[in-house]
């Protein structure tokens, strides 16, 4: 990698870092019920909604009431998709004339849709109507970004709240979280990417004669609209099979520098909204540095892996050390380059994002290893919009509980005493991640139906396998590719893992919420374990790093690891 | 101090070779299942030693390994949880020397129970067939049968047996010092004692059970932390089964043994071994501090406490006030003044008329009158007066003056028969009446109250001289102490029966950070309602009854033990040498135990990295030989590797129970440099200690060729 392309992850990183205060303030007067600048005109349609569906937006929910709402939301959710994809070839809007989902692909699609995980078993070209693509789709897009931000702010309120029975109220947060945040910036970006040649309309495919003078089917559609949202609400399912590698859903290095910023944008911010609303900024500071420090070695490991040639080409004299290709090109687009494909495959796992604008199969093991580590930490390096905060909470919760023992006190985090329930609960979230990745890969890999799927034998098989159910469980949707996920063995089985990794998770955080509003607030002292600060900030990530690595060390050093080390590195 | 039981040493002999024997009977199922950590490993020692037999009886290694290395890892499991019970064991075994000691005093006595308060109806009948409200008579020289309260008669008690204070101790009827423990002696007189605890329940029995770990229940923290461990052992527990298949997959077989060895080495069997230990001991560490804590929770709350309630009075001051200055009125000079306090205050014992005395005698060099042979009448001091004094007849007056011997400034100058009072401002006032006081005297009054003293007044011949400055004296370095705690996040507040004036300039001198003046119980019970409405935790200490609901309120209520039996049921702890200022100790003891608990939990989850780099190489390297350089601490073999790595698992629970035990060194500090220096000392020492630890034990292993 060249010196640009470190100019380019820099200047990444400082936009990303410049935007975060004020898109975080901006959502905490969201969240806090407060006025913005977008009140005059979406007031009058945030009130329409409540008197149509008839929600009193004055009355706040316990977290079980939260929890129910949230759930029988999602169920509707997934049983609308599934409908929609079953039926498409009879609904309007189907140019291309597609047919009917299989039951499990459509099951699969569904949940991975309304989870905000976006896992694709499909090419959305040749498998979806327009009708599918933007009611189905593009709808969940939007309110499962807002789920995730509203599990969020109701475990915050649970922080922020002393002796208190409610955490909110359900309807309100996802309503606010999608009329006031995700559809503005939606709009703004659908224009922009539609000024960078994005197509965004209803005809139907046309057929171009190529200069070789074959037929090539070109597809098109509402796609801007839908590109948009996948990018801010941290989805990733793609308009197009090749997600953001297609040139029509990332025309240009400007339309990718957005998009990128976009895949963390909202996450980052809600680090300040955090320590917004819970009072106190340095708490939201310290948990942006703690994510700040994993992206950046996470983006320096990848750059520094794909910038080195593959030694298999370098073997055959295709390529060298400082070679024209400028390091591992296999699987990246010529448009975007080394810099650009790395800083998008950790910064899309890091957030549950899954956008992807390279072949992650075809990264080398320690630059493919990277992203999937990402994902089986949970997916907290600023993670998907709202999920990623309050997965991070739960190692929070297990920093403090464990560290800060060691200062002579009863645990407490942000003058909350965690206890018996809350670890408990932490616990059970932690042991989420670790099942649904672990037992689904497992059983994958003995299971004739999961093998099947493999494409590459040995250690790379084995991260593939590992990647797919790492990216379901951590809801984040992006695939290593190369495993072949579209039968009804995989399909299932990771619809299943998406299921659990998301409300499993939700569960417990929202039953958190719900016992530390309960709670009386214990005032700082100089006694408190300190939460803001280096040290904080050194002792979070390495639980982080320890809990996560003593997980899956044993599974990565057989995939990854064990495929690095037999490739070996060009000297 | 006295430090009853000082003489148990950490790791007595007997107590370690009785704690052997507990440590195998503890292997009972129903005692493993307590502790999940545990109880995987026992299960896995099960495991392992179910398929070394097998392997013995077919002759065949069907587990893939070399049955030698599957004997030794067996052993070596049930090694782990031998240790951890006898970790337990061994604290227990403290507990119970303590306990010892406290039973000798149990031994049966027989008790005069009789039907009524004077003394109808005796009978003698076992101590330990007493009831509450059964009434019993205990003469001089006779052991008190059970708790219970003072009904009728006063006696001096030793009370050494449970205090180890040797000094006796009134107890009497009514009043706060009422309440008497079972087991201790009436050294004088005769009391009627009204029984208030049944068979089994009383003050003494449930010392015993506590200090010995038999009642003891998980604290909540505890079952905190033992949920963690609990969650880690079942995510170890995924990681382990799975990886079975992971390895299929990767086309070599694992030994059942050996991944059984990697679950063992993974969940924190460290901490889950030496868990209760540190409980045990935490509670023992306050009983040999003479505290006797009523429940674990109370010393876990003492860890947590915000704001201490101090009384002034023995606490922060000594018991005594002291003659600081003489401040006469106008028209009357000092000497005048300091000679009339020095006469009055002759036969006076109080620690106050005492240091009137000898005030008087360093500024004025006055000597001292034998006040027997003085031939002068001494007034003491009576609840109705509120004065004291003396009554000179001309005589005597002129004696005295001779015999004041030589020496300038030393002759008391004694005219006319006279007398001499002192008291508190409103009883002399009344005494000389409104013409004997003169107008300044409101002033110095005034301003010995600003300066938190309390002023006695000195009338002579029905005239007012002057003013007696009565200071509290701060007790020496209590101010660092309140320092200390500032740094270690507790607020201190003073309570004190004194007006706002004078506590405040206490509160000043000492060094407190709040005082709480003109107290009453209820404005104390007000106040740490407030504290805790705040979220704070509060920690008291008091001894009369009025104390009982402020000390039920507390988080931590402190009882001294000379205190009346309401109190001391209501305080969480009762403090054997009635030692207020032992609350910050209390408090220090109970952040000692939770750290101690934080600093095993991560060295313990911290090892397991370097255990991986033990035994995963060894386990894979069979399917990828590139895996080798996994193997970073270099270790011998594949079963060599294995084998250090559950040795080091084993013999580290061991290597730490003196540290579980003793708990981790406590200095007063903040929180932040508190943890940054454990966060080293047990994180990154967590981190190293095991490769140095495996790869001696490797070499070892090697060296005798045990795989």
């Amino acid at each position: 990698m060249d010196s640009s392309g470190l100019i380019q992850i820099v200047l990444y990183l400082v936009l990303l870092t410049a935007l975060t205060p004020i898109i975080g303030e901006y959502m905490a007067r969201v969240f806090s019920g407060g006025k913005t600048v977008a009140s005059r005109v979406i007031g009058p349609l945030e009130r329409g909604i409540y008197r149509v569906c008839g929600v009193d937006p004055a009355r706040e929910q316990h977290w079980t009431g939260y929890a129910a709402s949230l759930l029988a939301f999602n169920l509707l959710g997934v049983l609308l998709l599934y409908a929609l994809l079953r039926l498409q070839a009879f609904l309007p809007l189907n140019p291309a004339g597609m047919t009917a989902m299989t039951p499990d692909l459509a099951f699969n699609t569904a949940v991975s849709f309304t989870t905000n995980t976006n896992w694709q078993s499909y090419s959305g070209e040749a498998a979806l109507s327009y009708l599918s693509q933007m009611a189905g789709l593009t709808v969940q897009n939007f309110v499962s970004a807002a789920t995730g931000m509203a599990v969020l702010v109701a475990l915050i309120r649970g922080f922020s709240r002393r002796s208190a029975r409610t955490v909110g109220n359900f309807w309100v947060d996802m309503v606010r979280a999608t009329l006031y945040v995700l559809l503005p910036l939606s709009i703004v970006t659908a224009l922009f990417l539609v000024w960078q040649g994005v197509p965004q309309n209803l005809n139907a495919y046309v057929t171009a004669e190529t200069v070789e003078g074959a037929q090539q089917v070109i597809a098109q559609g509402p796609a801007a609209s839908q590109i948009a949202i996948k990018q801010i609400g941290s989805n990733g399912g793609g308009f197009f099979g090749i997600n953001s590698a297609h040139p029509y859903e990332n025309p240009t290095p400007l339309s990718n520098l957005v998009e990128m910023l976009q895949l963390l944008l909202i996450a980052s911010g809600l680090t300040w909204t955090f320590g917004r609303m819970v009072g106190d900024l340095r708490q939201g500071v310290a948990l942006f540095a703690a994510m700040g420090l994993m992206l950046v070695v996470g983006i320096g490991v990848t750059a520094w892996a794909e910038g080195r040639p593959n030694p298999a080409m370098v073997a055959v004299g295709a390529d060298s050390l400082g070679g024209s290709l400028g390091g591992n090109m296999e699987g990246k687009e010529v448009r975007f380059g080394i810099a650009n494909s790395a800083l998008w495959a950790v910064a899309t796992t890091a957030a549950s994002n899954g956008s992807v604008n390279a072949m992650h199969d075809s990264f080398s093991a320690l630059g493919g290893m990277v992203p999937m580590v990402n994902m089986m930490l949970g997916e907290v390096v600023f993670g998907g919009v709202g999920a990623g905060l309050y997965g991070m909470m739960v190692y929070v919760l297990l920093a403090v509980f464990i560290a800060g023992l060691m200062v002579g006190r009863t645990p407490e985090y942000l003058g909350k005493k965690i206890e018996a329930k809350e670890i408990k609960l932490a616990m059970f979230a932690a042991l989420t991640t670790c099942f649904g990745i672990l037992v689904f890969s497992a059983l994958a890999l003995v299971v004739p139906a999961g093998l099947a799927g493999i494409q590459e034998p040995g250690p790379h098989g084995l991260s593939e396998v590992l990647y797919a159910y790492s990216s379901a469980t951590g809801n984040n949707g992006s695939a290593f590719g190369g495993y072949t996920a579209n039968a009804p063995y995989p399909n299932t089985t990771i619809a299943l893992a998406i299921l659990l990794g998301r409300f499993l998770v939700i569960l417990p955080v929202l039953a958190i919420a719900g016992a530390l509003a309960a709670k009386k607030s214990v005032p700082a002292s100089a006694g408190t374990f300190p939460t803001h600060g280096p040290l904080f900030v050194g002792l979070l990530v390495g639980t982080v790093v320890i809990v996560g690595g003593l997980t899956f060390f044993p599974a990565l050093s057989l995939g990854p690891i064990a495929e690095h080390l037999m490739t070996g590195v060009v000297p | 101090m006295i430090h009853r039981s000082s003489e148990i040493s950490l790791l007595d002999a007997g107590i370690a070779a009785q704690a052997v024997g507990v440590a195998f009977r503890k292997l009972d199922p129903r005692e493993l299942v307590r502790n999940p950590v545990i109880f995987v490993t026992a299960a896995a020692a099960v495991l392992t030693t179910v398929l070394f037999v097998r392997d013995l009886v077919t002759g065949v290694p069907s587990t893939g390994s070399d049955p030698a290395v599957v004997g030794q890892i067996a052993a070596w499991l049930w090694f782990t949880v031998l240790f951890a019970n006898f970790a337990e064991a061994i604290a227990e075994g403290r507990g119970k020397a303590q306990a010892a000691s406290l039973r000798k005093s149990k031994t049966e006595t027989p008790a005069r129970k009789v039907s009524s308060i004077d003394g109808a109806g005796e009978q003698q009948v076992p101590a330990a067939s007493l009831r509450a409200n059964d009434l019993v008579v205990v003469e001089a020289g006779e052991v008190i049968p059970g708790d219970g309260d003072v009904v009728a008669g006063i006696a001096t008690v030793d009370e050494s047996a449970i205090t180890g204070e040797s000094a006796p101790v009134i107890r009497e009827s009514g009043g706060d010092r009422s309440a008497v423990t079972g087991g201790t002696r009436v050294v004088s007189d005769r009391i009627v004692v009204r029984i208030t605890v049944n068979p089994g329940e009383s003050f003494l029995d449930r010392m015993i059970g506590l200090v010995e770990g038999a009642k003891r229940q998980k604290t909540p923290n505890e079952i905190a932390l033992n949920i963690l461990l609990a969650g880690l052992t079942i995510i170890f527990l995924v990681v382990v089964v799975t990886l079975e298949s992971f390895a299929q997959y990767s086309g070599v077989t694992l030994p059942v043994v050996y991944l059984a060895a990697l679950l063992i080495t993974l969940i924190p069997t460290t901490i889950g071994g030496l868990l209760s230990a540190i409980g045990i001991a935490g509670m023992d560490r306050l009983v040999r501090f003479n505290v006797i804590a009523k429940s674990g929770r109370a010393v876990e709350a003492a860890g947590d406490i915000d704001t201490l309630l101090l009384d002034k009075t023995g606490t922060i001051t000594l018991g005594n006030r002291q003659a600081a200055e003489f401040l006469p009125v106008a028209a009357v000079n000092e000497r005048e003044l300091a000679e009339a306090a020095f006469l009055a205050s002759l036969a006076d014992d109080t620690p106050e008329g005492k240091s009137i005395v000898v005030l008087a005698r360093q500024k004025f060099g006055l000597h001292s009158v034998d006040p027997a042979t003085s031939g002068f009448t001494f007034v003491p001091f009576t609840a109705q007066t509120r004065m004291s004094g003396v009554d000179i007849p001309a005589a005597a007056g002129a004696g005295a003056a001779s015999s004041s011997g030589s020496g300038a400034g030393s002759t008391l100058t004694l005219d006319d028969p006279t007398s001499i009072r002192k008291g508190a401002v409103d009883a002399i006032t009344r005494h000389v009446g409104a013409d004997g006081s003169p107008r300044d005297l409101k002033q110095i009054v005034e301003r010995v109250a600003r300066a938190g003293g309390t002023p006695l007044v000195v009338a002579k011949g029905g005239r007012v001289l002057g003013v007696i400055h009565l200071k509290d004296i701060v007790k020496p370095a209590i101010r660092e102490r309140f320092a200390t705690l500032r740094e270690m996040g507790i607020r201190t507040v003073m309570v004190t029966g004194d007006n706002p004036l004078t506590a405040a300039s206490i509160a000043a001198e000492a060094g407190v950070d709040d005082f709480l003046a003109e107290a009453t119980p209820e404005r104390k019970l007000e106040l740490i309602r407030s504290e805790q409405a705040e979220g704070k935790l509060v920690a008291m200490c008091g001894d009369g009854s009025n104390d009982a609901p402020a000390l039920a309120q507390a988080d931590v209520g402190v009882a001294m033990n000379t205190g009346t039996q309401a109190a001391r049921e209501a305080g969480n702890m009762v403090d054997l040498e009635s030692d207020p200022t032992k609350l910050i100790e209390i408090v220090m003891i109970g952040k000692q135990l939770l750290m101690s608990r934080g600093a095993l939990t991560t060295f313990s989850i911290a090892n397991d990295v370097a255990k991986y780099f033990a035994i995963i190489p060894a386990l894979f390297v069979a399917a990828y030989p590139q895996l080798a350089v996994l193997n970073v601490m270099g270790l011998g073999s594949s079963s060599s590797a294995i084998l250090s790595a559950i040795i080091f698992n084993a013999l580290i629970i061991v290597a730490l129970i003196p540290l579980a035990l003793k708990g981790v060194r406590y200095r007063p500090a903040p929180a932040a440099s508190l943890l940054r220096r454990n966060l080293l000392v047990y994180g990154l020492g967590g981190l190293i200690v095991p490769f140095i630890g495996i790869k001696i034990i490797d070499l070892a292993v090697n060296a005798f060729g045990l795989a």
